[in-house]
């Protein structure tokens, strides 16, 4: 089966006054039509910028693309022109962001905001665009649809009238207006409060499952992977470490940094147990690491590590990037 | 809304006594003796104390500053010793053509401004945003009577397209003087070729006298327009698949246009207080060459009016200013 996305050994740097920071360093990654994939990591791991670049969000320059592919249905995304790409955002790829309060203009309100971006779609699928009022209709709908109370009078409303958590809900409304095949999430329900993280979370479920939506969601959070997502990757300094079915990844980790993030989690039923923190530092991708990026701070590293970087390997039923990996379970 | 607006008039109010009190004593620290101005050269020193009481001068300062006052409520600015007519009749008569030349100016600051910022910030650190920021400095740096003869050697000597000075040539019929200025009021009586007339007149001093308001609107608007471009509503309009002539000219500029406008305000006032170089350049009767021959001649009256004019004139385009973010941001209506 030919995969809804297809990255393989994608490099990207972004240049800056200090010089070029790598912060992707070829990645490989393939998501089947109806997965659902979750990318977890650090904090500047990179996994944002990989989400960007899937719609080709990310500006170029300072970004720069230093090898490798993005393959969406097939269609290689860094080739396709001004139409294909108008096409690709929002109805092949849909995005929701971290925080909700800076992802809506300040200045229009939630009507004209959706207003425009389904007669962007409209003109991006070859249809007519429809009128205001059509596009106004279509707007309350899918408001409706992400159990927004009074559709109608919330169109009228401005971005800072409303909470985080009905933000939010308008901002996935508007990325379903394009009747998208995978949705990517990035960080959904970081900047939101826990109860209403927990309702944001059941309707992108819901929405996944109703609509048949592929999902890629990223956060730092391994709960909330762990809620959404049957497969997860695990990404450290621009590369991925590890990739496995949650149950396996959350059991068994093979790498040593995955062993890390897990034992960093505190164990509620244990409150007497001290989180185990990761010594050392993210590295500085202005001057990254030798060989493995996560050799300085492993447990386990060897001489070997330093000098050769590992590769995505099959063992234990799944994707690792270590040399040392069948030791680590 | 009413409520602000009512606030902000008031506010106004307070704002142009404290003025009038300022014009008032920086008159008066003056060191010229506007009796012995009015008497003449050749006057005596009874001659000039009859007309010190005829002028009340002899009074103490409060309550010529009462007098003063009163004068002003009653729309009585005092009378120029130069003119000899009230200043009121005197800003009447000199004030329309400013105010043209500067709506002019304005016009185009905002029209070549605006877009050429747009432009400017989309094409960041590219050839043409590095050509446009050389011109709005060079715009902002060169003297207003020097680019002004220099376009004027250009336009009317050389190339014979514009005439050099003046509101209207002499064998042009003027307009039936509604509003003063000259190209309103052909507009309205129907005279197109007066109008033709009073536009190429008006081109140059216009344009001279909106350099260095359309270079810091050029400048202001490409700063925002910048940094509006990398926020976050932009990548989540590009995500969503809105076209970039779209998000440009719609999402991002409504944005830009906030600050954008703050100078504008600002620019509008310091626009008023600055005519007088382009105004003896093109000849121009306006309010800046009558508040300098005043000034030059120790007369007054007719400073403080002018002042006092442009002051009110200030404070209105701020109100102005105030009323259109409250359009242009929601989030200030509902603060208000």
């Amino acid at each position: 089966m030919t995969p809804l996305l297809d990255i393989r050994g994608y490099r990207l740097a972004f240049d800056g006054f200090e010089g070029r920071a790598e912060v992707l360093d070829g990645i490989d990654l393939a998501v089947q039509p109806g997965e659902t994939v979750g990318i977890v990591g650090e904090t500047g791991c990179g996994k944002s910028v990989l989400a960007r670049s899937i719609a080709r969000l990310v500006e170029m320059p300072p970004g720069r693309v230093l090898g490798g592919s993005i393959a969406f249905e097939g269609q290689d995304v860094f080739a396709m022109d001004g139409r294909a790409l108008a096409r690709l955002r929002g109805h092949g790829v849909a995005m929701i962001f971290q925080d909700p309060m800076t992802y809506l203009n300040p200045v229009f309100s939630i009507g004209s905001q959706m207003v425009d971006v389904i007669r962007a779609h409209d003109r991006a699928e070859g249809r007519s665009m429809r009128a205001r009022p059509a596009a106004r209709t279509r707007a309350a709908e899918l408001l409706a649809a992400v159990r927004l109370p009074e559709p109608d009078r919330l169109l009228d409303r401005y971005p800072h009238e409303l909470s985080g958590g009905m933000r939010q809900r308008v901002l996935i409304a508007m990325a379903l207006s394009g009747e998208p095949r995978m949705l990517v999430a990035d960080e959904p329900t970081t900047a939101l409060d826990v109860t209403i993280q927990a309702q944001v979370l059941r309707l992108i479920a819901e929405l996944v499952a109703t609509r048949g939506l592929t999902l890629l969601l990223i956060s730092h959070d391994l709960g909330v992977i762990g809620a959404l997502c049957r497969r997860v990757v695990v990404m450290y300094a621009g590369t991925v470490v590890e990739d496995a079915d949650a149950g396996l990844l959350f059991d068994r980790p093979r790498h040593p940094y995955t062993r890390g993030l897990l034992a960093a989690v505190p164990d509620l039923a244990r409150p007497d147990h001290r989180v185990a923190g990761i010594p050392g530092h993210i590295p500085n991708l202005l001057a990254p690491p030798g060989g493995c990026r996560f050799h300085p701070r492993c447990p386990l590293a060897i001489p070997r590590c330093a000098a050769e970087k590992p590769g995505l390997r099959d063992v234990d039923g799944r994707r690792v990037a270590c040399h040392r990996a069948e030791e680590a379970a | 809304m009413l409520r602000f607006v009512l606030q902000r008039v008031a506010l106004t109010g307070l704002m142009l006594f404290g003025l009038v009190c300022i014009t008032f004593a920086v008159s008066n620290v003056a060191p010229s003796d506007p009796a012995a101005l009015a008497a003449g050269p050749d006057a005596t020193r009874d001659m000039v104390e009859t007309i010190r009481r005829e002028y009340g001068l002899d009074r103490p300062l409060p309550e010529q500053f009462v007098r003063y006052v009163t004068g002003l409520l009653q729309g009585d600015l005092g009378r120029s010793i130069v003119t000899t007519r009230p200043v009121v009749q005197d800003l009447a008569r000199y004030f329309p053509a400013t105010l043209e030349l500067v709506l002019l100016s304005m016009t185009f600051g905002v029209l070549i401004g605006v877009p050429a910022g747009m432009l400017s910030a989309v094409l960041k650190n590219r050839a043409p945003d590095h050509a446009t920021r050389f011109i709005a400095v060079s715009l902002v740096a060169l003297p207003a009577f020097w680019f002004g003869i220099l376009l004027q050697l250009l336009f009317s000597v050389h190339l014979e397209w514009l005439p050099t000075s003046g509101r209207l040539d002499v064998a042009t019929p003027p307009p039936p003087p509604v509003t003063g200025m000259l190209l309103l009021d052909s507009a309205l009586a129907g005279q197109w070729g007066t109008l033709g007339g009073a536009l190429s007149h008006a081109v140059l001093p216009a344009l001279v006298l909106s350099f260095p308001c359309l270079a810091s609107i050029l400048r202001v608007n490409r700063a925002e327009m910048i940094e509006v471009l990398s926020s976050d509503y932009i990548v989540a309009a590009r995500a969503h698949g809105v076209s970039r002539l779209r998000i440009i000219c719609v999402h991002a500029l409504r944005n830009a246009m906030l600050p954008t406008l703050a100078i504008i305000g600002l620019r509008w006032g310091w626009m008023l207080g600055s005519t007088v170089l382009v105004e003896t350049v093109f000849d121009w009767p306006g309010i800046g060459l009558y508040a300098v021959s005043s000034a030059i001649a120790g007369d007054f009256k007719p400073v403080m009016g002018v002042t006092l004019l442009i002051g009110l004139n200030f404070m209105i385009a701020n109100l102005v200013v105030d009323l259109l973010y409250g359009v242009l941001d929601p989030r200030l209506r509902t603060a208000q």
